[in-house]
């Protein structure tokens, strides 16, 4: 273990990139998602075009889809963003399932009565129809996190640096450890997130807390 | 086929007692009902008959022999269950539906087939929904073709949980006088479940007013229990208290119309 | 870059490339054959246990926990420390690819028997159906749409993880793009990478077919 006390630097390091390369995607894949599953959940024709477009991005294998988008987007082959971008699209796919599943979900009798009570269509959307697809949206959100996680580890392939670098360096150095702590590390990273997720989820819906008495 | 509990209790994992030391001797070939509020026991009962439920306690005895040493296997093949929502196999056509009891004692196909089809109109479907699947029928064909099912063996014994509680009231009245008609024509022993006090006085023989842990309250035909109300819950339940059981003679234009304690005319005496 | 998409297509049309160890049929039937290997091994090992946790409704606690830590471990990291473990070759690798596709199939048997109607299963119980009855005639076609949903992730995934396989050492159509990568041979990994991308749609549309038929046979309307 004396190689990991002198590479705490090192891995600290990996582990930041990594995070931000993760939280991204993650943070921008739901904001795409969510506008896009509310429609879906609505409207029946975008929601067969919406869903089917979302397989068809969760189909693409990772690697591959890193080689080709630069060509496709015109960014440099090494560039970081390009690693985001598919992140992305991977976490924006999943949750748009995800979300189109909450949104139905929503009893249709709540958003009746909200509608008669007068609120507008976007008050509706954002203050009673959100907050009750909330949980489904946080369940969703918690796999996208673990598989963003996971997924990122393939960037130092095409030249990403982030906890990825243990497995190929110890890969190279035929260094068991390494790896062996590379995917401690990733594993710890996704159950930090996790509880970020679930502590947003705990403070954004309160009401969740409180013991269901009525059923 | 005379069914007798001794003694049945039954307390389940979570600690809740559905049945306390419950004792009844139900005739054969007589409808009996079980009749009381959500979580009163009554579908605990029934479902001991056929092992789909062990008693904690006691024996459950069809024809003096228990059915705890019968297999349950054998048991249910030889008695008719008739559920509420059916419980059709969807991925199956409705003839092998109503077919699968016979199937599943060893008839052969052609053989079941045709005594399905028999089943079927005994029931008063039409011949044609045989080639049907269940996602294609309304409630209550589908009710009808669970008790199609539930006959198709020719079992002594028919139990049924609430069969006609999903369905619409007219067709409920309709698959009432069914039930009827079909006893009338095979002299079945039935054990049925309703929270519908009107179901089980129009169904039963004999009714089983039931309170929490398959409690007693009374026992007895519905003239029975109507005039003679065992106790307040009864009366309650029965609904004797209120206007509308307790009717009397009202003379309008030389005629005797009948009407009930609010004054709402109930009928005509003729 | 802009002239990598059609020097890409010059690679991939390229005659020498079609033949021999290194030509795309033959990397094509090693991917296939991995493919079809590790979902053989996983499913045999996955299935049986999905569906007995799926039948009886135990130890469903601790399958989700065993399939989310799964899930969650990092395909590169599992290749990587399987072959420093146990050497380069076929075995570490598929060791590696049928530990990564288990997690969709379990899931895909528990979560198929589970949508099955509670009702449905009850009344097939009380008919009296023994319980490998029930299982065969009631539950598995009935839970077969998402079995095989199951399938489907698991065949995506591998194909998937087989292609990073070859930086472990393994051929395949990854062998394209790792070869590439070695030498920045852009025309090599951009064109295997959309053979790549390609075979994994046509598999996806053709399991996406055999759903449909399932849920057909399941819920004929």
């Amino acid at each position: 273990m004396t190689w990991f006390e002198q590479n705490q630097s090192y891995i600290w390091q990996l582990a930041v990139q990594h995070f931000w390369l993760s939280i991204i995607p993650i943070v921008l894949g739901f904001l795409t998602a969510l506008p896009l599953g509310w429609i879906a959940a609505r409207h029946r024709r975008p929601r067969a075009v919406i869903l089917s477009a979302g397989s068809i991005v969760y189909t693409i294998p990772s690697l591959p889809l890193l080689i080709v988008l630069p060509s496709v987007l015109g960014t440099s082959f090494l560039d970081p963003i390009n690693v985001i971008i598919a992140l992305t699209a991977y976490a924006a796919a999943l949750l748009v399932h995800t979300a189109t599943d909450a949104f139905t979900q929503v009893p249709s009798a709540v958003i009746d009565s909200a509608s008669a009570s007068g609120y507008s269509g976007w008050q509706r959307a954002l203050t009673v129809e959100l907050p009750l697809a909330g949980p489904v949206l946080l369940a969703g959100v918690r796999v996208v996190s673990v598989s963003t996680v996971s997924i990122a580890t393939i960037g130092p392939l095409i030249g990403v640096s982030n906890l990825g670098a243990l497995f190929t360096d110890g890969f190279q150095r035929g260094f068991t450890t390494e790896i062996v702590i590379g995917v401690i590390a990733v594993v710890a990273l996704a159950l930090v997130l996790d509880l970020l997720w679930v502590g947003i989820g705990r403070f954004a819906m309160p009401w969740q807390r409180v013991r269901q008495v009525a059923s | 086929m005379a069914i007798e509990y001794r003694g049945v209790s039954k307390t389940f994992a979570d600690g809740t007692t559905a049945v306390d030391a419950f004792s009844l001797r139900l005739d054969s070939r007589t409808t009996t009902v079980f009749v009381g509020s959500s979580g009163c026991g009554k579908t605990t009962l029934l479902r001991m008959v056929n092992r789909m439920v062990e008693p904690s306690a006691g024996q459950v005895l069809i024809d003096d022999v228990d059915v705890a040493t019968r297999k349950p296997v054998e048991l249910r093949r030889s008695i008719g269950y008739v559920m509420q929502h059916a419980g059709l196999l969807p991925h199956r056509k409705v003839i092998d539906n109503v077919a699968t009891p016979l199937r599943l004692i060893g008839v052969p196909r052609a053989d079941a087939r045709r005594r399905a089809h028999e089943a079927i109109e005994k029931v008063g479907l039409d011949a044609a929904i045989a080639t049907r699947y269940p996602g294609q029928l309304s409630g209550g064909q589908q009710q009808r073709v669970g008790v199609a099912r539930g006959l198709v063996a020719d079992p002594n014994i028919l139990l049924m949980d609430e069969p006609f509680g999903a369905v619409d009231p007219i067709i409920r009245a309709e698959l009432q006088q069914e039930l009827l008609r079909l006893q009338r024509e095979l002299g079945k022993t039935i054990v049925f479940v309703t929270h519908d006090i009107d179901e089980a006085f129009l169904l039963g023989d004999r009714v089983v007013i039931l309170q929490t842990g398959a409690q007693i309250a009374q026992v007895g035909t519905p003239a029975e229990i109507l005039a003679a109300p065992a106790d307040d819950f009864v009366s309650r339940f029965v609904g004797v208290d209120r206007g509308r059981r307790s009717l009397r003679i009202q003379h309008i234009d030389g005629r005797q119309v009948v009407v009930d304690g609010d004054g709402r005319p109930a009928g005509v005496l003729t | 870059m802009s002239g990598v998409i059609p020097q890409s297509w010059d690679w991939l049309t390229d005659g020498a490339h079609w033949s021999g160890a290194d030509g795309f049929p033959h990397r094509l039937a090693e991917q296939l054959g991995y493919t079809a290997l590790t979902v053989s091994i996983a499913t045999a090992i996955a299935l049986p246990i999905g569906l007995w946790i799926g039948h009886t409704g135990r130890l469903r606690g601790v399958a989700v926990v065993v399939t989310g830590s799964l899930r969650a471990l990092p395909t590169l990291g599992v290749l990587t420390f399987m072959v420093l473990w146990r050497g380069i070759g076929l075995t570490p690798a598929v060791v590696a690819l049928v530990v990564l596709a288990i997690p969709p199939l379990l899931a895909g048997a528990y979560a198929g028997l589970e949508s099955v109607d509670r009702q449905t299963i009850n009344a097939a119980r009380a008919m009296g159906m023994t319980e490998w009855q029930v299982l065969g005639t009631v539950e598995i076609p009935l839970a077969l749409p998402l079995i095989i949903g199951g399938i489907r992730s698991a065949v995506l995934q591998v194909v998937a993880t087989a292609t990073v396989a070859a930086y472990i050492g393994l051929g395949g159509l990854g062998r394209y793009l790792f070869d590439g990568i070695a030498v920045r041979d852009y025309p090599q990994m951009v064109a295997g990478s959309v053979v790549v991308v390609l075979l994994a749609l046509i598999l996806d549309a053709a399991f996406a077919a055999t759903q449909r038929v399932a849920q057909n046979a399941a819920a004929p309307q």
